[in-house]
Parts: C-alpha cells; sequence; structure tokens
C-alpha cells in the first residue's frame, strides 16, 4: 500500500528536520522517497505536525508482576472501561490496563514502540504471551540479569567472558532485548531478608559488590554489541539521600565509555535524585545529577515523572517496595522471589499537597529541563509507578510551558516549592525538542535504526497531531498542546493508518523485538552444554521447557547481534 | 412526582444509573423515556423498559419525587449519586442501590440486593425488608468504604455490613451475617438482633454495637469495662448492660466493639479479665 502525507510540518531531530514543510511518502510498510500520487492514498496534514511514532524506553505493560497487580487492583478497573467496538476490543484501564486498552491508548496518543522494562527470566513466556496480545505497537522486553545466580558468581572470579556468553544464552532463550540491573546485589540481598545501603555493599554469600555487578554487565554488554546499554535502576531506591548513589552508578563506568557513547541508561531517575536525611528534609538532588550528565556524555536518563493520581506500583525491587509497604500501610504482593529476581506491587496516591510528592513531582520536570543536551533525558512516568503513561500529553505541556508548571504549582504543597529549583526554571521546551524526547532519543538510546526518525528506509510509524507550529503558541495555548497530544490526528503503524482523530479505525499486531546473540560457534555448543547441566540442579523446570519459542511471538522480529566472545 | 412501572418482567440484569432524581429533574417525560440503559448487552431506552408517569405536577425548583412500583430486583444502580430529591420503591431492588449518593431519600418496601449504598457520602436509605452482602461496603479492592449519611434497614442484613466504613450510621434492626463492620475505620453500626462470626474483624476505629447473641468475639479484641446504656444516635439510646471490647488489635485498632451482656451468658468468663 502507498501513501502520502502533504504539507505536514515535521520534525524529525534525527535527520535534523526542524518544522520543515514537506510530504513524507510511504510503501510497504517503509519510508520511500516518493509515491506515485494518483495511485497513492492522501493524508492532508496541512497545519498539523508530523512526527516519527513515539517510542518508550522503560514502561511496565507485560509480565507476571503487572498482571499480579491487575489482580491485586479491581478498584482501579471498574471505573475506567473500554466499550468494545466494531474494530476494538473491550478492556479496561486505568494505571493498570489490560493488554489490547494499552496497545489502543499508546496509539491513540501517537505512540508506536513501547518497551517492557523487566521480565524475570523464569516468566519469560509469560511476558511473551501477554505482549503478543498487545496491539498495534511493536515492543520488547529486558531480562533481569542484575542479580542473576550465575552472573553473581562469574563477577565475582572476575570472568567477564563466560558471564558473556551466559547473558547472552539468556538474552536468547528469554527473546530479550537488553541487560536490565534492578538495585544490583540488592534483590539477592532481599532473598536474605535485608538490603545493600551503597554501592560498595557486599551481597551475602556471593560476597560480590553492586559497583563490580554494574561495571561487569557494562563491560559484558559491550562484548556483545548489544544495541540498547545496560538499563539500571539504581541501589537505594527511594530512600532521601540516594543521589550519591545515582551519582555514583553514574561514575562507576566512566571510564568504560569510549568516543563519546553512553554505556549506561539510568532510568526513572526521578526516584533516585532524593537530597535530605529523612522524609521531613527531603528535597531535590536534581541540580547535581543534572550538573553531572551536563558535563558527561556516557550517561542517558528517563524521568520517571510524577503525576497527582492514584496508581500503581510495580518493581523488580523487592525491598523497596516493602518500605512503601510498611510507609504507605496500603495493601502489597510480595512477587518473583522464587525467579531469578524479585518484585513488589503496592498501589499508591500522589498528592498535589503531600510535600514528599510535591517533590518528586518536581524533580521530574527539573531534570528534563536542567539538562541542557535533549538527547540524554527522556519523558517516561515509569508506567505505571509514577503515573500511567496516558499522562505524557500532560508532561509535554508541562515542559512546554512554564504557565502550564505555574498552573499545577498553585495547588501543591507549599513546603514543596521550596524544596526544588522548578519554580526558578524558565525554560520552555520546543516542538522540536519534545520530539527529541519523546521519540528520537528514545530510538537512538535503544539502537533502533529504523525507529524514531522519518529517513527514506526507516519503519512507516508516523504520528500527527493538530498542532500548527506556526499559529499555536506552546507557552500559552497549553491546553491545546495537551489536547492534541492525547488525540492523535492519525497515528501510522508499519505504513496502514490505525488511528484517526484519536479512534482506533484499525486493528494490527504490531512486533516483538529481540537481540539473538550470535556467539562464536563451540562457545555456544558448549554454554548449553553448561546450562543444561545446571538446570537438573538448579531450577523448578526442566532445560526443555525453559526458552521462549518462536510460536510465543505473534509477529517475531529478530535482530542478530554478533558478539565478541 | 414520576412514578416508573416496569412494563414486563425482567429477565437478565439491567443496568441503569439514570433512574435518579438527580438525573432526572428538569426533564420532561419525553426526555426521561429516551434516557440510556443497559439490558443484558443490549443498548435500550427506559421508555422500553418502564411505563413513565408524571402524577403529580411540580414546579422545577422543587426536589424530585421518584416512585417505582413493581419488581426492580434486576435493576442495578438505582440512585446512583443522587444529590438530592427522593425515591420510593414498592418492590425488590436490585444490586448497588445509592451507590455513592450524596443527599437525598431512598425508602424501599421490599427487599435489596448486595452493596446497598455502596461508598455513600450523604443522604438517608430506608430499606423495609432483608438486604444482601456488603452493605455499605466499597468495591472488591477498595478500601474507602461509607463516608456519611445514614441507613436503616428492618430486616436482616448479609455479610461485610458496613466493610471499611469511614463515618456515618448503620442500624440494623434484624440479624447480620458475618464480618460486620470489617475493617472499620469510624462511624458506627447498630445490630439490634444477632450477628454472625468475625464480627467487627480487622476494625481500626468506629464503634459497632450487638444487641444479640454473638457466638465468639475474635481472641485479637480485649475487654475494656461493663457498661449500662450506650448510645446509639441523638434519638437512640440503649438502657441495658454491655461488655465493651476494644480491638482489633492484630491491626493495632482501637475500635469499641459492644455485646449485649443479657443475650451473651457464654461471654460472662470475661469479666474475670475486669
Amino acid at each position: 500500500m502507498e501513501l502520502l502525507i502533504k504539507n505536514g510540518y515535521v520534525f524529525d531531530p534525527i535527520n535534523g528536520i526542524n518544522g520543515e514543510k514537506m510530504d513524507i511518502a510511504v510503501k510497504d510498510g517503509k519510508i520511500v522517497e516518493e509515491v506515485n500520487e494518483h495511485r497513492a492514498k492522501v493524508i492532508d496534514a496541512t497545519g498539523m505536525t508530523v512526527m516519527p511514532g513515539g517510542i518508550d524506553i522503560h514502561s511496565h505493560i507485560a509480565g507476571g508482576k503487572v498482571n499480579a497487580g491487575r489482580l491485586l487492583r479491581p478498584e482501579d478497573h471498574f471505573k475506567d472501561v473500554e466499550r468494545k467496538t466494531a474494530i476494538t476490543r473491550s478492556g479496561v484501564g486505568y494505571s493498570i490496563p489490560s493488554t489490547f486498552t494499552t496497545g489502543y491508548r499508546y496509539a491513540r496518543m501517537g505512540w508506536t514502540t513501547v518497551m517492557d522494562p523487566a521480565m524475570p527470566p523464569l516468566e519469560a513466556k509469560h511476558t511473551h504471551e501477554e505482549l503478543s496480545d498487545t496491539p498495534i505497537i511493536d515492543k520488547a522486553s529486558y531480562p533481569l540479569l542484575g542479580d542473576w545466580w550465575f552472573v553473581l558468581e562469574y563477577l565475582r572470579d572476575g570472568n567477564i567472558e563466560e558471564c558473556a556468553r551466559h547473558v547472552a544464552w539468556m538474552i536468547k532463550v528469554t527473546k530479550g532485548y537488553a541487560i536490565k540491573l534492578v538495585n544490583p546485589g540488592g534483590l539477592e540481598t532481599w532473598g536474605f531478608g535485608r538490603n545493600v545501603k551503597s554501592i560498595d555493599d557486599p551481597v551475602p554469600y556471593f560476597n560480590v559488590t553492586p559497583r563490580e555487578i554494574i561495571r561487569g554487565l557494562c563491560r559484558v554488554n559491550k562484548l556483545l554489541h548489544l544495541p540498547h546499554t545496560i538499563h539500571v535502576h539504581t541501589n537505594n531506591l527511594g530512600v532521601p539521600g540516594n543521589y550519591q548513589t545515582t551519582l555514583d552508578t553514574m561514575k562507576c563506568v566512566e571510564d568504560l565509555a569510549e568516543d563519546n557513547k553512553p554505556v549506561i541508561h539510568i532510568t526513572h531517575v526521578q526516584f533516585c535524585a532524593f537530597k535530605g536525611e529523612d522524609w521531613r528534609t527531603l528535597h531535590s538532588g536534581a541540580e547535581d545529577i543534572a550538573k553531572y550528565i551536563n558535563s558527561h556524555n556516557h550517561v542517558t536518563i528517563d524521568m520517571g515523572q510524577v503525576v497527582f493520581t492514584d496508581t500503581t506500583t510495580m518493581t523488580a525491587d523487592g525491598p523497596f517496595q516493602f518500605t512503601l509497604y510498611m510507609l504507605s500501610g496500603n495493601k502489597w504482593v510480595n512477587h518473583d522471589v522464587e525467579t531469578e529476581t524479585s518484585s513488589g506491587i503496592v498501589p499508591f496516591h500522589y498528592k498535589p499537597k503531600n510535600a514528599v510528592h510535591a517533590t518528586q513531582w518536581s524533580i521530574g520536570l527539573e531534570l528534563a529541563l536542567l539538562i541542557k543536551d535533549p538527547w540524554k533525558v527522556m519523558v517516561t512516568t515509569d508506567h505505571p509507578n509514577a503515573g500511567p503513561f496516558i499522562a505524557y500529553p500532560k508532561i509535554i505541556s508541562w515542559l512546554m510551558s512554564r504557565k502550564a508548571r505555574e498552573a499545577t504549582m498553585k495547588k501543591i504543597s507549599e513546603k514543596a516549592k521550596k524544596r526544588s529549583l522548578l519554580p526558578s526554571i524558565d525554560r520552555e521546551l520546543s516542538l522540536y525538542e519534545i520530539a527529541v524526547l519523546t521519540r528520537a532519543a528514545q530510538a537512538k538510546a535503544l539502537g533502533l535504526e529504523n525507529k524514531g526518525h522519518l529517513g527514506v528506509g526507516a519503519d512507516a510509524d508516523i504520528a500527527i497531531y493538530n498542532i500548527n507550529p506556526e499559529t499555536l503558541n506552546p507557552s500559552t495555548d497549553y491546553t491545546l498542546i495537551e489536547r492534541a497530544f492525547q488525540r492523535a490526528a492519525y497515528t501510522i503503524k508499519g505504513g496502514d493508518v490505525v488511528v484517526k482523530d484519536g479512534e482506533v479505525i484499525a486493528h494490527k499486531f504490531g512486533a516483538t523485538m529481540w537481540v539473538n546473540v550470535k556467539l562464536c560457534e563451540p562457545c555456544e555448543i558448549e554454554v548449553d552444554r553448561d546450562m543444561q547441566k545446571r538446570f537438573k540442579e538448579y531450577w523448578t523446570v526442566e532445560y526443555e521447557n525453559y526458552p521462549v519459542t518462536d510460536h510465543y511471538l505473534r509477529v517475531s522480529h529478530p535482530i542478530t547481534v554478533k558478539a565478541d566472545v | 412526582m414520576i412514578k416508573l412501572v416496569p412494563t414486563r418482567e425482567f429477565k437478565v440484569p439491567i443496568f441503569a444509573p439514570c433512574i435518579s432524581p438527580t438525573v432526572l429533574q428538569g426533564k420532561t417525560l419525553e426526555e426521561i423515556r429516551q434516557l440510556e440503559v443497559w439490558e443484558g448487552n443490549r443498548k435500550r431506552v427506559l421508555g422500553d423498559l418502564f411505563r413513565v408517569e408524571e402524577t403529580e405536577t411540580k414546579s422545577d425548583s422543587d426536589d424530585l419525587t421518584l416512585i417505582i412500583e413493581g419488581d426492580v430486583s434486576k435493576v442495578r444502580m438505582i440512585g446512583a449519586g443522587m444529590v438530592s430529591g427522593e425515591i420510593i420503591v414498592k418492590g425488590d431492588v436490585g444490586m448497588h442501590l445509592g451507590e455513592e449518593m450524596e443527599g437525598g431519600k431512598i425508602t424501599v418496601y421490599g427487599n435489596v440486593g448486595g452493596w446497598a449504598g455502596s461508598m455513600m457520602k450523604g443522604g438517608l436509605i430506608e430499606i423495609h425488608g432483608n438486604v444482601d452482602d456488603f452493605l455499605a461496603a466499597p468495591y472488591r479492592g477498595q478500601g474507602k468504604g461509607m463516608s456519611g449519611g445514614t441507613i436503616i434497614v428492618y430486616g436482616d442484613v448479609g455479610r461485610e455490613a458496613g466493610a471499611y466504613m469511614r463515618k456515618g450510621l448503620i442500624k440494623i434492626y434484624g440479624n447480620a451475617d458475618q464480618f460486620v463492620g470489617y475493617a472499620m475505620q469510624g462511624g458506627t453500626i447498630y445490630v439490634q438482633k444477632n450477628s454472625g462470626a468475625n464480627t467487627a474483624a480487622c476494625m481500626v476505629n468506629g464503634t459497632v454495637i450487638i444487641g444479640g447473641r454473638i457466638d465468639s468475639v475474635l481472641p485479637s479484641f480485649t475487654i475494656d469495662g461493663i457498661k449500662n446504656k450506650v448510645k446509639v444516635d441523638e434519638n437512640e439510646v440503649i438502657k441495658a448492660p454491655f461488655y465493651l471490647f476494644i480491638g482489633d488489635l492484630a491491626e493495632n485498632g482501637k475500635g469499641k466493639l459492644y455485646v449485649s451482656k443479657e443475650n451473651n451468658p457464654h461471654l460472662s468468663y470475661y469479666e474475670r479479665f475486669l
């Protein structure tokens, strides 16, 4: 099928196009130089903004823990019901939407690629079943490897190459995309009922420190040539004073960087940029983190922006979730402790009048506004931890308009205003920068060559918004910006128009991307043999039943890389 | 005054939050007949299911009174979210009667389904019949129950009446099943007759008064004394001896559980702890 998008204002940061009026031609799901205007379906985008489809680098949308969250919270769903239509299936929201609703809601906002950031390897099959049932969007998942026993063992012994081979095996059999570390070392320590306090606190029994794990897996990542860097949820997350741990984590891989390329992605930094001794004295540490990132190029981050709403926190960080449960007194689930990681789920309500919550809200925005290079910081809410992903339009309006921030600031705790720099920040991001923060930077960080841009050969994932950059002033018309991003005028996925005027008009399934790491031939056989032996000793499942086989992926999109080991 | 009479016997559940004075206020009969309801998975209008009549004309400023005559035990969400006005039902009513209502009055001469007065915030519900489970309790999973208003039941109630209650008053002049006042955080529940097992389990605060027999008090409650009278509300003081228990200690609770001394001689062994 051929498609021609005419006369739109195109924002394509990867190709350096900033609001130029031009046509975009699509053929067979790819962007091409030109199409036959008479044959092609023409979309008149006059007075509209054309961007690559949105990309979400970190959003918990599938897997055992997400599903446990759905079961834990019937009250989250019953007021947010989506009826079935002739095209779409029924479903429920809100903070933990059902798979179908997740796909539709992302598409309605113009997002076309979403990364699920935490897959316990033992629950990989469940995760992929849910991902396969998430319509429209392309997706991938990061297996949790920072606390896997064999990683800890090999890193203790300093055997990086053997570690790399086993990590490659795991990524391949779980059909994963990147190496995810959550509270490295802390999750294994949680198995002993404790947590690690700093990046130099050794893990019981294994006697390896979080620093060694982070550095080790960072080197493994380079040996394997994975498209994304290591994806790190820091130690001490959600603890006042943890900005120091975050700085330590970034510093500890400083020497591993080459050619100014990033080697580490620190995720939902809002949760690990707390200064202060305790909850009463908590204030923003965003300035110190932004200062560090401004002067170093080996780090990318995402925001983890808080929105004031009733949501559900869920991370693989079991000890942190336990602390949150004790703090909030809410119901909780301690999940996945029997797998290679851990996790916890606690419902949470962020309230504007609460000084801590309001400070958290400020921290996220501060990070995005104080970091000068938009390619280093990305928009996320760590869905659903700091808020559901449907809040992205709201976040965009806060980033683009000081007035929008002031309007929210009127409602928040007075104490919180004094505890962050946000009231003094004037910066307002442009549409071009928003395109970086929500698409281009994410594609670049993830190493997605065919996504996040509109150059010839790219996947035809396109979002068209009802924003005329020549007449609309985002600074004052922030509600219009928010509305435009809530309901994309068109979302095009793989060359098909799937959303028109904010409604899903066509149903299709996106691909599941995974990395097929090729080791040297004898190594591959060696690792396989070793794992077969270990399965008998360690696992509750048989070796043959463990790998995610091809039929678990509705549309499989392998990315083959050749490793150095 | 508007009267609704079912035109036939309903076989499948009907979802009709529009049957509320707050929604009907100021609408003409024709507009009322066109209001949307769901019968099972079919979309209908109110006029398909009910005969709608105006029995007495009042000026627009007056609060509307709505009379429902007949069996509406399949109809859910009657009076949901109502703010003012009155509903009188002569017959049985379905689930979620007066859910989240904020004001006004509902009177039922018949039996009522589950979740009556669920999460209600204000107003008055009077039921001259029995009520099913989860009276005034919130929807499953939610921790915020009734936060104001009054419910009076002249018959028996099912399980978990007043669960997660925060404020307000529930008077039950019949028997109550298990878990009355489960995880209650405030307010008052009075049960005139007997109460089932696990009364006031997990309560944190508030008052539960049991006038009849109760098989046992949970071990996580501690006896605090014997009171000669108990005040239910401004109009009702029961002058009889009551054991006062404090709990639920498993939740660090300081709720009050009053249990009639006369009707519970088997609890007299608690007196030696005083």
